[in-house]
């Protein structure tokens, strides 16, 4: 079987806040219907990767491809990088779906008119369409009743379904997950972790930065360990959380058990 | 209670007519002054020193200065700003400002100065997290303004709002020194005229609660309306 085609590539990524280096020259590719998961520590840089390959943190040095096309970035006055297009950075943001550890979704929106915003507003489809593709996302992640609910009356697992939905009705290329489950209560983290499997299963391109071991075990292909900015260990989920290689891999596994 | 009936032998209609220009004088300051507070918020919110400079010396100065001086200032002072402008081009004489408009530019100035704290603090109430979001889905700048920004901001900001109105409307009274006929000029005429200051006065605090009891009413239906989808606490 010849390998699916690339659909994201992420070169030597560079990010520092301040001081802190954060990012030590990260590299890492996902082709089509993988789903990677990323641990490590707080503070290794899982969520700084995956914010640096939407732009929502801009990288000091380092490429980001989505689907062959590579983002322009361009020295800055103070040296470091910055994008060259801005509007090449929306339409690219628009092929990334990211679904946030403490949702995001617009409190002053219903459910529905979160699902449909983007695509209305940025892709410019006609709304009755989105309206009706909204309400089957809606239906697939099982919060189709509370369409005109605002976020505040639901529950953070209910929130976090609508976000998914919300990312999904972009049709994104590839989804970035930053700790979906972190901020919700336990009994709520297995309604968000059965979309997201059911997610993989379609073969969606995935990268999920999580906690939840046995989750990542079970739904990805392949793991990533970070560790003080760097990939310390890569490979199979059996064999990076099963038998790392690491012993910090190994010690990091051991106290999330 | 002959003296508050309409037409020539009362003065109900002339406090009426007053009553309407307050209104006016008001309406078009808070206006003027929503236009002023959102350039400052925008100023002091910007990243470019010299507007927050600017932006902060406007509110300073403006909520710091008694507003009857800076009413002072803008009708005496301004017709004599405007004299010696139109004498660089050979005009002499008296020019005179129009006392409705300098009002409500003064009022307008010292309600701005309230309004750019008030904005500002709302811009900085929308949630970070939703502006992340907006940008993420690939939103420009311009529509995560429209979309995002505009509808929260005006959510956060009404209320405060709600008390600058408040103000705009009272200060007007002070407008009276320069000889607008509006409530507080026309009830110190008509106690003058009568010798009946205490039944004036009190039809005038009565027309000023009328107003500020209405509008106060006016913004809980807005607030109420614009909250919806926040959670009651």
């Amino acid at each position: 079987m010849p390998p699916a085609p690339e659909a994201l590539a992420v070169t030597d990524l560079h990010k520092s806040f301040g001081p802190l280096e954060v990012l030590k020259g990260v590299s890492l590719t996902a082709n089509e219907g993988d789903v990677i998961s990323i641990i490590g520590a707080s503070g290794s840089g899982k969520s700084t990767l995956l914010r640096c390959i939407n732009l929502l943190e801009v990288p000091d040095s380092g490429q980001v491809r989505v689907a062959g096309e590579t983002i322009a970035m361009r020295p800055a006055r103070d040296g470091r990088a910055e994008p060259a297009d801005r509007r090449q950075v929306d339409r690219i943001r628009s092929r990334l779906g990211m679904v946030f550890q403490s949702f995001n979704l617009w409190s002053h929106l219903t459910v529905l008119e979160n699902v449909i915003e983007a695509p209305v507003h940025v892709l410019k489809r006609p709304r009755a369409e989105c309206v009706t593709d909204a309400m089957a996302l809606l239906e697939k992640v099982g919060i189709a009743e509370k369409r005109d609910h605002y976020p505040a009356h639901l529950s953070g697992g209910q929130q976090q379904r609508a976000a998914i939905a919300r990312a999904l009705a972009m049709m994104p290329q590839v989804l970035l997950f930053d700790e979906p489950t972190s901020a919700l209560d336990p009994e709520l983290v297995g309604e968000v972790l059965r979309v997201i499997r059911q997610l993989a299963r379609e073969g969606r391109t995935m990268l999920i930065v999580t906690h939840e071991m046995g989750f990542a075990r079970e739904v990805s292909n392949r793991a990533i360990f970070l560790h003080q900015g760097r990939v310390e260990e890569e490979g199979p989920p059996a064999q990076v959380l099963g038998e790392p290689r690491s012993e910090r891999c190994r010690q990091f596994i051991q106290s999330h058990l | 209670m002959e003296l508050l009936s309409w037409g020539d032998r009362g003065w109900g209609d002339e406090l009426f007519r007053a009553t309407l220009m307050t209104l006016a004088v008001a309406a078009l300051a808070f206006l003027i002054g929503l236009v002023f507070g959102t350039a400052g918020a925008a100023a002091k919110l910007s990243r470019w020193r010299v507007a927050r400079a600017a932006a902060d010396g406007y509110t300073t100065v403006l909520r710091g200065v008694p507003d009857l001086l800076v009413i002072y200032l803008f009708y005496f002072g301004g017709s004599s700003v405007l004299m010696t402008i139109a004498s660089m081009f050979g005009h002499t004489g008296f020019i005179g400002v129009d006392a409705f408009t300098t009002g409500a530019i003064a009022i307008a100035i010292i309600n701005g100065a309230y309004s750019t704290e008030v904005i500002r603090g709302a811009v900085l109430a929308v949630p970070k997290g939703e502006i992340e979001a907006a940008r993420a889905v690939g939103m420009s700048d311009a529509l995560l303004f429209r979309r995002i920004m505009i509808p929260q901001v005006l959510r956060f900001a009404l209320p405060g709002l709600g008390n600058v109105w408040q103000l705009a409307l009272k200060e007007t009274a002070l407008i009276s020194v320069t000889g607008l006929v509006e409530i507080m000029r026309q009830s110190t005429i008509a106690s003058g005229s009568t010798k009946k200051p205490f039944t004036f006065f009190a039809a005038a605090a009565v027309l000023y609660l009328i107003l500020t009891t209405l509008s106060t009413w006016g913004f809980q239906r807005a607030e109420t309306w614009s909250a919806r989808g926040v959670r009651r606490a």
